[in-house]
């Protein structure tokens, strides 16, 4: 007996539909476990108090301070290298086996394990530049694993600007660094918003490539330069988590809901500035 | 009249393909020379030549000279000679700016900040090609909101914009209307009293309409060239006959 086509349409609707409800489902769980466990420990000195009485008690500031630290760091190494280094590629570079292979190296750096990168920065910054086991190398690290994505995005981006803006802007007499500048980057620019935001959420979560190179188990004092080590939200939940015994769940949790506030609040800002360029943007 | 442009045994390669043979010819100064032929002839691939656009492509290779006012063009500056030698694409392409914008666009590329200069390049500019009536209440809207007609006069305007000697037209009203086709044409018999005008067209009765010299292209070689008058009543090649008078093309 053949089904009739309206029942095969239900069906294959139904198992599609089940499919997204299997991979948002997860996530939701999670969100809501962690709110809920979480948020009963959010408070004003939970959030901008010193951690007290073997992490007990007290706050998560230098954690969180640590974090934005970091995350702000890799941003100011990994997003003018990386915008350049793309638009070197996209622009200038001639289409031949060196350029391909570096393109195709680049992509794969985005897949490597980020505890490799947590070693690498440890072999260069930490060691041979001397840096210590401080921001400095732990922002150059996450910013050295961020690379990838953002070059990445960037490069697509500006591939997606039409070919017709810089024939035009050349057949006005335009230079090509003139007609990158002004006509093609400023349309550039949400896309290369895109690959920021996603290496910032990268940045801000990863505990691999802080773990050699900058975090600190515990400090009773803020950094106050680049040559300081720093506690960080990622290393300081997985401290309190396995590390020492019989912290209060909550605030474990606690930590948790506030590193995913902190990336949805990173990711809003980048969100609302890439919307506003949209807006701007008339074609 | 003077000769503006000379080309001289003028050969053009993509990668292997050579698109055109053997070029020799000189375009006078303010007159409106009209290239005809079909597809493939190596008409539009000679006329980015004259201001090196062809260049963009990394399998170009070209032989032979060609020279503006006597001067080789491959020893003028670059975007010098693009500024000199403007060019008027098949498609309206207005760059996502507001109107002004885009007409003071080669000029600000070329280092002219102040606004008072612009704002004159600009109406004088957009006067020229019969287009201010139209926009002068927005020149700050974006440029893309313009009709497709009105679109390409603005492509026009932002070529004089850039004071040049001489201006290229690559088919420029094969997408568009008739009413709009020949307003683009009127334009151009005016500025001729001013520019140099080489005109590409796939469209034969254009030529015949607008040009004072036309040319005949086909496969890569000029075929034949003369007054616009007795290429179209009395050519010397049958094979311009057949093509003017619609046997093929």
């Amino acid at each position: 007996m053949t089904m009739n086509v309206r029942t095969q349409q239900r069906i294959a609707v139904g198992f599609l539909f089940f499919c997204t409800v299997l991979v948002v489902l997860p996530v939701l769980v999670v969100l809501s476990i962690i709110t809920y466990k979480g948020f009963p420990a959010l408070s004003f000195d939970f959030i901008f108090g010193m951690p007290e009485s073997g992490m007990n008690a007290g706050g998560i500031f230098p954690a969180l301070l640590g974090t934005i630290y970091l995350v702000t760091g890799a941003i100011l190494f990994a997003v003018p290298l990386g915008v350049m280094s793309a638009v070197y590629l996209v622009e200038y570079s001639r289409d031949n086996a060196v350029s391909r292979l570096v393109k195709l190296a680049i992509v794969n750096l985005a897949g490597v394990p980020s505890v490799v990168y947590g070693l690498f920065g440890l072999g260069i910054f930490v060691v041979f530049l001397g840096f210590g086991v401080s921001i400095l190398s732990g922002s150059l690290t996450l910013g050295i694993m961020i690379l990838p994505v953002i070059i990445t995005a960037s490069r697509e981006a500006l591939e997606s600007v039409p070919q017709s803006f810089r024939t035009v802007s050349l057949s006005l007499g335009a230079s090509r660094w003139q007609t990158i500048r002004h006509a093609v980057l400023p349309h550039a620019l949400p896309g290369i918003l895109t690959g920021t935001i996603l290496g910032l959420g990268r940045a801000a979560g990863e505990t691999a490539p802080i773990l050699f190179t900058v975090a600190a188990f515990y400090l009773p004092t803020l950094p106050e330069s680049v040559f300081d080590q720093t506690m960080a939200l990622p290393y300081h939940l997985y401290v309190i988590s396995t590390q020492v015994p019989g912290v209060r769940e909550d605030f474990r949790f606690g930590t948790a809901l506030v590193l995913l506030l902190l990336v949805l609040i990173l990711n809003l800002t980048a969100i609302v500035l890439r919307y506003r360029f949209r807006k701007k943007k008339r074609w | 009249m003077s000769t503006h442009i000379a080309v001289r045994d003028l050969c053009l390669h993509y990668g292997q393909n050579c698109v055109l043979k053997n070029l020799s010819l000189e375009i006078q100064r303010n007159e409106i020379f009209t290239i005809i032929g079909p597809a493939n002839s190596g008409k539009s691939s000679f006329l980015q030549t004259l201001n090196r656009l062809n260049e963009l492509s990394a399998e170009f290779r070209k032989t032979g000279s060609v020279t503006l006012d006597e001067e080789d063009i491959d020893t003028i500056d670059v975007e010098q000679l693009r500024a000199r030698v403007g060019i008027v694409f098949a498609l309206p392409f207005p760059l996502p700016l507001s109107i002004f914008d885009n007409i003071s666009y080669g000029p600000r590329m070329h280092g002219i900040r102040q606004k008072t200069q612009l704002a004159d390049l600009v109406e004088r500019s957009l006067r020229e090609a019969y287009l201010w009536d139209e926009v002068k209440d927005r020149l700050h809207h974006p440029a893309m909101n313009l009709s497709g007609g009105q679109q390409q006069r603005l492509c026009i305007a932002r070529v004089l914009a850039g004071q040049p000697e001489v201006i290229l037209f690559d088919e420029p009203t094969s997408g568009l209307d008739p009413i709009s086709t020949a307003r683009v044409e009127e334009t151009m018999m005016v500025l001729r009293d001013r520019y140099t005008i080489v005109l590409v067209t796939n469209n034969v009765a254009q030529a015949a309409r607008v040009g004072m010299r036309t040319a005949f292209f086909l496969m890569g070689e000029m075929v034949e060239v003369g007054d616009t008058k007795d290429v179209f009543t009395r050519p010397s090649d049958s094979r311009t006959d057949e093509y003017v008078t619609g046997k093929f093309g």
